[in-house]
């Protein structure tokens, strides 16, 4: 099982903050989750229609498109930070 | 050694920096910033876990690029209003030259690496490309993944 956290605009447009899924094995990349994630309902579409405006961390650490998600316990998916 | 704070309360920049010099001989520059909020007020939402690993990381290569004798990093999270003081970065070492790039170099990495979102009203705050190039001119991690 792999817990999916989303923040800022992803959390709102997913409609919820986080879900915890049993991904399929055939999802090997970032990408791939993206892709599939998509699927799942309008609401994660919405949150994923742009992918150029989102940035994702596996384990807390960030993670480009291409990065295997193999298992990862936590997987965030949020907009370009903004702190400081 | 850096230390690494991440919580919603105000901080006293005064005691903040006292703290870190006190009792030491060793240290010759001081260089503190404060980041404050302007205008409007704004909610900051975080990442649990992932900030205080990424600003932890982003403390450890300011020690490991200069002679860092002591530091500090606070974040804020949670409502701020105008004039409010977000964030707080020092740093101690024995000349200028270090504690003013190591201060410099922490605040542009947080700035692209520690996970907060600013909200201002009701609009989620755009990420800013020119703190991508600030933090570009330091270079990155052997192998690292550029978050931005």
């Amino acid at each position: 099982m792999t817990r999916l956290l989303y923040f800022a605009w992803v959390r709102e447009r997913v409609g919820v903050a986080e879900e915890t899924i049993d991904l399929p094995p055939a999802l090997v990349t970032v990408a791939d989750l993206l892709d599939w994630l998509a699927t799942r309902s309008p609401g994660h579409a919405a949150a994923l229609s742009d992918r150029s405006a989102v940035r994702v961390g596996v384990d807390q650490d960030f993670a480009g498109f291409d990065a295997p998600i193999a298992g990862a316990r936590e997987i965030a998916i949020f907009p370009p930070v903004t702190g400081g | 050694m850096i230390a690494v704070r991440v919580q919603a309360e105000p901080f006293d920049l005064a005691a903040e920096a006292t703290a870190l010099t006190a009792g030491r001989t060793d240290i010759g520059a001081l260089v503190t910033f404060t980041g404050l909020v302007r205008d409007h007020g704004l909610s900051l939402e975080h990442y649990p876990g992932m900030t205080e690993r990424q600003l932890c990381a982003v403390a450890d290569e300011a020690c490991a690029r200069w002679p860092v004798l002591a530091g500090t990093v606070v974040h804020r999270y949670g409502d701020l209003g105008p004039g409010d003081p977000i964030v707080f970065v020092a740093v101690a070492a024995a000349h200028r030259a270090a504690a003013f790039e190591a201060a410099s170099f922490l605040m542009d990495w947080l700035k692209t690496r520690a996970p907060f979102w600013k909200r201002a009203g009701d609009e989620w705050v755009a990420a800013n490309a020119s703190d991508d190039e600030a933090a570009a001119r330091w270079g990155g991690l052997p192998g690292d993944r550029e978050p931005g």
